[in-house]
């Protein structure tokens, strides 16, 4: 009511500034809070002391003028800073018209038009008219990797990927026909699946990508389109005109965040992102105070998902002794037993504003339900999940001494958790709840057809109720989590995991295989930020082994996994014996491994070496390195190219540190890079620039013309195609360094005893790519390092941190409650076939050992996951699902049949 | 010194970052103050349309 009467109208922007706003106003429907708020920069009344119509057209009288910024001072352990990021802002850049031109646009605009909740409901449609365009270019590196037009030297890290997904989202959204074509420099995808995904995008898309940098965009007289001139890769000038332009905008620090940092005496980097040090990569110069998102530097989701929890692990380390003094227990309601009682249903049916509402007729759906047989009451919600009609449903539960409870809205994906916390705060088991979809299955998809929306509505709701009525309250099983933790793998990720536990308070166990911890770190120099690998390895070993909190395992085989979440007994193998460790979660760490290479004549001559036998050169002060008059790296040996189909990351710049390492150490040597893109992301492309200043050279090859080394047993000479000459050259060195793929070790016998799978790369699957980075869909297991993609050390570090945040909020809790949705065997029926035990995905179901139902199967509830498999292959009708039950689900499928 | 030590934490900024933070500090018997200039946590990310992978919607 406030934002519809508001009115002042303002540029809103959440939608990127392509819409209005209100002064009054909501950030966007999904909100949180959901709470409207008075914009004090724009309001009329706030401003000049007229207008106050929110105030008087408020019906529940919220709007209040006085609320002043109030000031407030609280004593914290630790701070951590997330603040984010702003887009760059290309007004200044004249030659390519932001400012003039509506149909040049940024990239996070284009997201708003690509999104069904923004201005154009996910239209793809040109400012200007409103026209679908039919060619749309994107412009890469816009305020990124630029020093001449602006100061960010740095590169992004997230353009190339993002302008890929625009390019495709709006393909779909326009159809195949639209023209996608992406202006880039190199192409950065080092992402785990990145390289797979613009491969799909070039290969099976359709989108064209333009290696070029366009200088100058103008407008066509007469027309809203756009005309770009830049030269192709093969010198020739174009032509070329498109509908829109979506310039990539890179990510910045603000200034407001700049002059922060200085206030809190946090240093920062000579791009203005907050500096840490590789073997403390969420660790600001200021004592205390961490460090994560965009702020630490550019990044992507994953990225920022991992360090922030790597964050909490470093404050939580620091806080460890007193962890809940400040908490407060959450009291817990006694629970009512309404076994045996005849069933009172109380049915809710949401609004959702206008979602529900606006298709669907509530009040009909309300009298109708009202009328079905057990209910005892039928009301409706305009939002059912705010705090006030869920502290209006806890009451009304007490009050009619309701039983059952159905909640028809939106979906049980986003919102039961919610309605039955509301159940258990009024006494309720939760399980005595059921939720009808009468709004993604319902409203949304029927919107067109809004009396049978409504019928609808109604038949989802009578069969909700005919099902809850036959619904009893379920226990969940509490079950002790093991307050020790295991983490297999010794090198970098697997040290600094076990680390934190044991900083943390935990008992940690470290499971390696070899005869040493360190793992691939042992065979490197240095870090992109110059710090000696060695030294620090060292000192983190003497860290661990000095630890009495950590056992190390060396020469040991993890051999078998017997167990679930909180209470794992796994069995430790060396030289011949076994020993069995019981614990609550895990962390694999188990690393990769360089690629062996078979082509450019690795094995053949003693000049050509990987990076690593390199790396091994420089950690020894091999006097021959100074010695070299020309040397040759070799990019993307056995990376991004078929079988392979994935970007090892960190190769670039390895080979990149090296060359300015040999640079330094002789700076007449002709040193030369031979790459594909150079992927020097975030503040890595200094070093890149560094290294063309020292005068290393980088010579673009082409997958298809790939450079050829050549030894006739006294030259060594390496052939390439010079991308910018276009004519062939022969390189007479010394040494030809291989820049190697990175294989994982991720074993599936490993996989296989935490039910953890593993990527066609062989890379572990985490459990969710953008939100579940360091942590597996199985419960208690956790993931970090090389194992989950080819990453340097800072990056294996904050994961190995986050893998552990994780794992803490797990034995935290102390005990673990498994779902009441569970099978359960009747053994009077069970004519022990052995179905249900050979088919259960997670070994739930086992046949009695002992006791009068000896041989027969029954299920272990901490096992099962609810999946419902052995219930329906049972062939004796021995088996039941919780909450599922065959007359749970017949009933509502003849309550169905009444509506057809 | 340790009797000096409070078992709070506070976490800047109510993006992405700010609320995974948050979330497993929380979980781990921390007090959290979160603080977000806005009037809506969620950041950036809740301006993206899909992300990748999975194309989900990034709300």
């Amino acid at each position: 009511m406030c934002a519809e009467k508001c009115p002042k109208k303002i540029i809103d922007t959440y939608n990127a500034g392509l819409s209005k706003r209100k002064s009054a106003y909501v950030e966007y429907p999904q909100a949180v809070p959901l709470k409207y708020v008075i914009d004090p920069e724009t309001c009329i009344y706030l401003l000049k002391g007229k207008c106050g119509a929110c105030k008087k057209k408020c019906p529940v009288d919220a709007v209040d003028f006085d609320q002043k910024p109030e000031s407030k001072t609280i004593s914290v352990g630790s701070v951590i800073l997330a603040p984010g990021f702003e887009t760059f802002s290309p007004e200044a850049f004249e030659n390519y018209q932001y400012a003039k031109h509506p149909n040049v646009l940024t990239s996070l605009e284009f997201e708003r038009i690509l999104s069904a909740g923004g201005p154009t409901q996910g239209h793809v449609a040109r400012p200007s008219d409103h026209k679908d365009p039919k060619k749309i270019a994107w412009f890469q590196c816009v305020g990124s990797r630029d020093l001449n037009r602006c100061d960010n030297a740095y590169c992004s890290s997230v353009c190339c990927m993002y302008a890929i997904k625009e390019a495709i989202i709006a393909k779909e959204h326009v159809g195949d026909d639209l023209d996608c074509a992406i202006f880039f420099m190199d192409m950065r995808t080092h992402g785990k699946e990145f390289e797979r995904f613009y491969d799909n995008a070039k290969n099976k898309s359709g989108v064209r990508f333009i290696r070029s940098r366009v200088h100058t965009i103008n407008p066509v007289p007469g027309t809203d389109d756009l005309e770009l001139r830049y030269v192709t890769e093969n010198g020739e000038l174009q032509t070329e005109i498109f509908d829109m332009v979506v310039l990539s905008v890179g990510m910045q620090t603000p200034k407001a965040l700049v002059d922060l940092s200085a206030r809190l005496g946090i240093a920062l980097t000579e791009g203005n992102f907050a500096e840490t040090a590789s073997f403390s990569p969420v660790t600001t110069s200021r004592p205390g105070i961490f460090v994560s998102g965009a702020f630490q530097g550019p990044k992507d989701i994953p990225q920022a998902v991992v360090d922030s929890s790597a964050a909490s692990a470093a404050a939580a380390e620091l806080l460890a002794d007193v962890r809940n003094t400040c908490t407060k227990e959450t009291e817990v309601v006694p629970e009512v037993n309404v076994l045996g009682d005849r069933p009172k249903i109380g049915v809710f049916i949401c609004h959702c504003g206008t979602n529900i509402a606006g298709v669907v007729d509530v009040p009909k759906v309300v009298e109708y339900a009202a009328e079905l047989p057990y209910v005892e009451l039928a009301t409706d919600k305009l939002f059912a999940c705010s705090q006030d009609a869920q502290d209006n449903m806890a009451e009304l539960i007490k009050e009619k001494g309701l039983n059952r409870i159905v909640m028809a809205a939106c979906t049980p994906k986003t919102h039961e958790p919610l309605f039955q916390d509301t159940l258990v705060a009024a006494g309720l088991n939760k399980y005595l709840f059921e939720m009808a979809n009468i709004r993604n299955q319902d409203s949304w998809v029927h919107k067109n057809n809004p009396e049978m929306a409504t019928e609808k509505a109604k038949d989802l709701v009578r069969m909700a109720v005919s099902k809850i009525a036959l619904q009893e309250p379920l226990k969940e099983v509490e079950l002790p989590v093991n307050q020790t933790a295991m983490v297999v793998g010794g090198g970098i990720s697997g040290m600094a995991a076990a680390k934190s536990f044991a900083e943390q308070g935990y008992e940690t166990h470290l499971v390696e295989q070899s005869t040493q911890l360190g793992g691939q770190a042992k065979n490197l120099y240095m870090t992109a930020k110059g710090e000696s690998i060695q030294e620090k390895l060292a000192e983190m070993i003497d860290s661990i082994t000095s630890d009495n909190r950590i056992h190390v395992h060396l020469e040991t085989r993890l051999t078998n996994v017997d167990g679930f979440v909180g209470n794992f007994e796994s069995t430790l193998s060396s030289s011949g014996s076994d020993q069995q460790l019981e614990h609550g979660v895990a962390v694999l760490a188990t690393g990769a491994s360089p690629y062996k290479p078979t082509e450019y004549g690795y094995g053949t001559d003693d000049r050509i070496i990987t990076s690593l036998d390199l790396d091994k050169k420089l950690i020894n002060d091999d006097p021959s390195l100074t010695k070299l008059n020309g040397a040759v790296f070799i990019q993307c040996v056995g990376s991004r190219e078929p079988g392979r189909m994935y970007c090892s990351r960190i190769c670039c710049t390895h080979s990149i540190e090296n060359a300015i390492q040999l640079k330094e150490k002789n700076p007449e040597m002709n040193v030369y890079i031979l790459y594909r893109d150079i992927r020097a992301y975030g503040e890595k492309e200094l070093l890149y620039k560094k290294a063309r200043q020292l005068g290393v050279i980088f010579i673009r090859y082409n997958i298809d013309d790939k450079p050829l080394v050549n030894t006739d047993g006294q030259r060594l000479t390496v052939n390439v195609t010079d991308h910018i000459l276009n004519m062939p050259l022969e390189l007479e060195v010394d040494m030809v360094a291989l820049a190697t793929a990175i294989i994982p070790n991720a074993d599936e016998k490993l996989g296989n005893f935490f039910k953890v799978a593993v990527n066609g790369d062989g890379f572990f699957i985490e459990k969710h790519a953008k939100l579940g980075p360091s942590e597996f869909s199985t419960d208690g297991v956790y993931l970090c390092g090389l194992a989950h993609y080819p990453k340097p050390i800072d990056e294996s570090i904050a994961q190995a941190k986050a893998s552990v945040a994780r794992a803490v909020t797990l034995l935290a809790k102390q005990t673990v409650f498994s779902s009441g949705t569970v099978a359960l065997a009747d053994p009077m029926l069970c004519s022990s076939c052995g179905v249900c035990v050979s088919i259960c995905p997670y070994s739930a179901p086992k046949f009695a050992e002992e006791g009068r139902f000896s041989g027969k199967a029954e299920i272990n509830p901490a096992l099962c996951k609810g999946c419902g498999l052995c219930v329906a292959s049972c062939r004796s009708g021995a088996l039941h699902l919780k909450g599922f039950d065959n007359n749970q689900i017949l009933t509502q499928i003849f309550e169905m049949d009444e509506a057809v | 010194m340790t009797n000096n030590k409070i078992g709070s934490v506070m976490v800047v900024g109510g993006g992405i970052a700010g609320m995974q933070s948050a979330l497993d500090l929380a979980d781990a018997g921390y007090y959290v103050y979160l603080v977000e200039k806005g009037p809506s946590i969620g950041g950036v990310m809740a301006q993206l349309d899909k992300t990748f992978p999975t194309n989900d919607c990034a709300m």
